[in-house]
């Protein structure tokens, strides 16, 4: 069967489960699906958060993506995966992205998620913005995401 | 050329895109950079640290030193923070 890759970029919230049902139904060499998602915190150390506002570089944003999900389908043996990204304003306990991989067996689909978490946080064009009791700003990146990324480029 | 901003760089530049017309002399995506910075103070304020702005020709990844003869369009931005 032709592996299934469902790449959006959306306002919207996702349901998890119907994403599942997609990425499964009617085919039999489904062995396993590992889901990620990314959940707005309420909180990064002490300072509370009231919401964060995502933006895109669109068109750039889906085509980074579908560079990594070539990459993951050629590396790993899937049948599919899906990435949703959501932009906009997010309040805490709102999903921010999903990532769901499927193949036979649950290393490859453990380990393909893993790899697209960790390049979609370094390499595609999303910026978040923080609003809080201080006002607003941009998140910075984390150099511990980079080492993240880094460790699927070495030998 | 068009060139798009994005994040922080495109609140200190104060727009989202234009479209720029360099001199010959401007090669590489870091002489794009220098010479964007000279225009004004707003523009020198964005792209004051070079080092932490990331760079796009035709929505793929470049480095400083990629030549830009050809880009449709050249994307600025600080480090990613999706996911």
């Amino acid at each position: 069967m032709t592996a299934l890759v469902t790449i959006r970029i959306q306002q919207a919230d996702f349901d998890i489960a119907e994403e599942i049902v997609t990425l499964t139904k009617g085919r039999t060499d489904v062995g396993a699906v590992v889901s990620f998602s990314g959940i707005c915190r309420g909180s990064e150390g002490s300072e509370t958060i009231a919401a964060l506002t995502l933006e895109h570089y669109p068109g750039m944003a889906e085509a980074e993506i579908a560079r990594h999900a070539e990459t993951a389908m050629s590396r790993w043996p899937l049948t599919g995966l899906t990435v949703v990204h959501r932009v906009g304003r997010i309040v805490p306990g709102e999903n921010i992205v999903l990532v769901l991989t499927a193949s036979q067996h649950r290393q490859a689909a453990f380990q393909a998620a893993e790899f697209l978490m960790d390049y979609l946080k370094t390499n595609a064009p999303f910026w978040k913005r923080e609003e809080s009791a201080a006002g607003t700003s941009w998140v910075e990146a984390r150099n511990n995401d980079d080492a993240a990324a880094a460790r699927w480029t070495k030998s | 050329m068009k060139v798009k901003y994005f994040a922080w760089v495109r609140e200190r530049v104060g727009k989202a895109e234009e479209t720029v017309e360099p001199p010959a002399s401007v090669r590489t995506v870091g002489d794009l950079i220098a010479w964007l910075a000279r225009r004004d103070d707003a523009y020198a304020h964005a792209f004051e640290t070079p080092r932490v702005i990331r760079a796009a020709i035709d929505h793929a990844h470049v480095k400083s030193d990629t030549m830009i003869a050809g880009a449709r369009e050249i994307a600025f931005f600080p480090p990613m923070t999706g996911g």
